[in-house]
C-alpha cells in the first residue's frame, strides 16, 4: 500500500542525511528515481551512504556540511546544482538536542548551539535552495521540526523554542511561495527510533517506559515512517498543500 | 508524475460517503484507480446511480447504497451490506456534509443549526460508530472525517457550520486515541476552498465572477483546489505510508491557515 513516486530526473538534497530520518528519506528518494545529495556535519559518513546508495542501483553524492554556518549552506546547494543541474526537493533535516534543563539554568552555550543548528540552520538552508528554486520556478522543501513544535514539555525550553520557530519560517516562506510555483511544508516527528532517541535514552529505562505512556500507538515511530511524509509532502500528491506542519507522531499531538 | 499511486489498494475495500459528487466522487474514483473496491454512499440516490455508473464504466468495481448519514438505522444498514458484498472494511472517508447561507448567528434559523450539526457531526459520528464495529474486529482500518478549514478558525456567517466541522476534528482527535492501538488509524482532512464540486457552485452562486475573484484572492497559492487534491490527501492517510500518522486534521488548502 506504500505509494511509489516517480522522481526520475528529479534531484533531491537532504541535510543531516548520514543517519536517521535523513538517511532513510535519503534512501526512499533514491528508490523513488530522484538523485539525491546526502549532506551531514559527518561528510565522511554521509559520502558512505551515497556509495551504498550507488551500489543499491541509485543516483547519489554525500558531502560536509554544517547547516549552523551560511557559506557552507551555500557551497552545498551550488554544488548539488552543479552535480545534478537542479534542485526539485529538499528536506532540511539536520537538527541536535541539547541536555534538558531547568528553565532557570540552561547554559547560554547550549542555547546558541541548539539556535545555531536548528533554526539558523533550517534558514539557512531555505534561503538558498529559494535562491535555486526561485528562478527555476518549482521546488518543494520540508523542513524537520518536532513535536516540540506544537507543545511545551519541562526542560526543552531551548529546543522546543527552535522547532517552533522551524514552523514559523515554514509558514511564513510558505505563503510567500506558494504563488510562485514551491511549496514548503514541515513534518513533526514523534518519538522516532532513531539514534538521537538512543542517545537520549541510554543507561535510562524509566526514561522509555515513561515514552511508551503516552504513545498512545504503543510503539515508537520508524525512520522510514517519516520519509514516507516527506515524500508525499513533496510529490505532486500535494499539490494544494501549503505551510502545514505535519505530525507523524502516533497520535502524540492528538492528546 | 509523482503520482503514481496505482494499485495501492489492490485488494482493499473504500467507502466514501457523500460519494454522489464533488470531493466524494474524486475520492471514489481516486480509491477505484488504486485498485480499490469502492462502497459510494449518497442520500442523493438519483445522483449517486449517475457517479456509480461513470466509475463502473471506467472499469472500476462499485456498490452503490442510498444513505442518509443523519439515520442511524441507514448507516448500519450501509456498512452491513459493505460487509456482506465485501468481506471487510478497510478505508472509510466521511465526507458527506452540508454548507450554510451565510448568516450572523442571531439570523440563523435553529433548524438550520440542528440540520448542519445532524449532517456534518452527527452523521460522521454514526458512520464512525458503524464502521470502528467492523474495524474493531478486523483489527484493522482508516478512517478519514471531512472536516474544513472552518473546523480550524472562525468565518463571518459561519458559525453552524464551524461549531459542526470543528466538533469533527474532536471526533477525529479523541477517537484516534481510543483506537490507536486496536490497529485503526482516524485522522481528518480540512479542506480549503475546493472549486469544481457542487458545494463550490452554490457557495459562489454558479460560478459568479467576482465571488470566485474573492476567493482566489484569499487563497495564498493563487488558485481554488481542486477536488482531486483532497482525494489524494485521503488516500495518502488512508494508505499505509501514514502507519503513524494519528488524530491529525491535515489541513490541504493552498496556504490559507499558514
Ligand atoms: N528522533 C526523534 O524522535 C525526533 C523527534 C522529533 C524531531 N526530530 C528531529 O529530526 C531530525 C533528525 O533527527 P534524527 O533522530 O534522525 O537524528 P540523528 O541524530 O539520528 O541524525 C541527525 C543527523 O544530523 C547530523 N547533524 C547534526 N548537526 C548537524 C549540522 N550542524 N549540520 C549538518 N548535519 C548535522 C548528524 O551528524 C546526524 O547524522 C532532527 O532535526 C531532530 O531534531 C527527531
Ligand atoms: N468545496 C469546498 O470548498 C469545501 C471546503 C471545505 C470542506 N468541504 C467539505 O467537503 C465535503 C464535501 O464537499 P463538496 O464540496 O464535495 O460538497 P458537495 O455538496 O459537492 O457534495 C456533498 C455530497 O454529500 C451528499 N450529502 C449531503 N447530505 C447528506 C446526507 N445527509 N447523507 C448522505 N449524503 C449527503 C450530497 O448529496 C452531495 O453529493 C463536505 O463535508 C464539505 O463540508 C468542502
Amino acid at each position: 500500500m506504500n505509494p511509489i513516486y516517480d522522481f526520475k530526473g528529479q534531484v533531491a538534497l537532504v541535510t543531516g542525511a548520514a543517519k536517521g530520518m535523513g538517511l532513510a528519506t535519503a534512501r526512499m528518494f533514491a528508490e523513488s528515481g530522484a538523485s539525491v545529495v546526502l549532506a551531514d556535519l559527518d561528510g565522511d559518513l554521509a559520502a558512505k551512504e551515497a556509495e551504498r546508495i550507488v551500489r543499491d542501483g541509485g543516483t547519489a553524492i554525500g558531502l560536509a556540511c554544517d547547516v549552523a554556518d551560511e557559506a557552507q549552506v551555500a557551497a552545498m546547494v551550488d554544488r548539488a546544482v552543479a552535480e545534478y543541474g537542479r534542485l526539485d526537493m529538499a528536506f532540511n533535516n539536520a537538527g541536535i538536542q541539547v541536555p534538558p534543563s531547568d528553565a532557570a539554568e540552561e547554559p547560554i552555550e547550549h542555547f546558541e548551539r541548539v539556535t545555531a543548528v536548528n533554526q539558523r540552520g533550517v534558514w539557512a538552508c531555505m534561503k538558498h535552495q529559494l535562491r535555486v528554486m526561485r528562478d527555476q520556478g518549482s521546488g518543494a522543501i520540508v523542513n524537520c521540526s518536532s513535536l516540540g513544535g506544537l507543545v511545551g514539555l519541562p526542560q526543552r525550553a531551548a529546543y522546543h523554542g527552535t522547532k517552533h520557530a522551524v514552523l514559523g519560517m515554514t509558514k511564513s516562506a510558505g505563503v510567500e511561495y506558494a504563488p510562485r510555483g514551491i511549496r514548503i511544508n514541515a513534518v513533526c516527528p514523534g518519538t522516532i527510533d532513531t539514534p538521537m532517541v538512543a542517545d537520549m535514552l541510554k543507561g535510562q529505562a524509566d526514561a522509555m517506559a515513561e515514552i511508551m505512556k503516552q504513545q498512545s500507538i504503543g510503539r515508537l515511530g520508524r525512520a522510514e515512517e517519516v520519509a514516507a511524509a516527506v515524500l508525499w509532502l513533496c510529490s505532486p500528491a500535494a499539490s494544494f498543500v501549503i505551510g502545514v506542519a505535519l505530525p507523524v507522531d502516533g497520535g502524540f499531538t492528538a492528546h | 508524475m509523482g503520482t503514481a499511486m496505482v494499485g495501492s489498494f489492490e485488494g482493499k475495500v473504500a467507502l466514501v460517503t457523500g460519494a454522489a459528487g464533488g470531493i466524494g466522487l474524486a475520492t471514489a474514483r481516486a480509491f477505484g484507480d488504486a485498485g480499490a473496491s469502492v462502497v459510494v454512499a449518497d442520500s442523493n440516490t438519483a445522483l449517486l446511480e449517475t457517479a456509480a455508473a461513470e466509475l463502473r464504466s471506467a472499469g472500476h468495481e462499485v456498490l452503490a447504497i442510498g444513505c442518509d448519514v443523519t439515520d442511524r438505522g441507514q448507516v448500519n444498514a450501509m456498512i452491513e451490506q459493505a460487509i456482506e458484498t465485501y468481506g471487510k472494511l478497510d478505508a472509510a472517508f466521511n465526507n458527506a456534509g452540508i454548507n450554510c447561507d451565510g448568516a450572523p448567528l442571531v439570523e440563523t434559523e435553529d433548524t438550520e443549526f440542528d440540520n448542519i450539526i445532524d449532517v456534518n457531526l452527527r452523521g460522521v459520528w454514526n458512520c464512525m460508530k458503524a464502521e470502528l464495529r467492523h474495524m474493531t474486529a478486523q483489527r484493522s482500518g482508516a478512517i478519514v472525517n471531512c472536516s474544513s478549514i472552518g473546523g480550524m478558525r472562525g468565518s463571518k456567517g459561519r458559525a453552524a457550520y464551524s461549531a459542526s466541522k470543528f466538533g469533527v476534528i474532536g471526533l477525529t482527535r479523541a477517537s484516534a486515541l481510543d483506537y490507536a492501538e486496536k490497529g485503526i488509524r482516524i485522522n481528518a482532512v480540512c479542506p480549503g476552498i475546493i472549486g469544481n464540486t457542487p458545494m463550490a457552485k452554490r457557495v459562489t452562486k454558479n460560478n459568479n465572477p467576482e465571488i470566485v475573484k474573492a476567493f482566489v484572492a484569499a487563497e495564498p497559492i493563487g488558485r481554488l483546489g481542486e477536488p482531486e487534491e483532497i482525494a489524494a490527501a485521503v488516500l495518502w492517510l488512508c494508505g499505509s505510508a501514514a502507519s503513524f500518522v494519528v488524530g491529525h486534521a491535515l489541513t490541504v488548502d493552498g496556504g490559507i491557515l499558514a
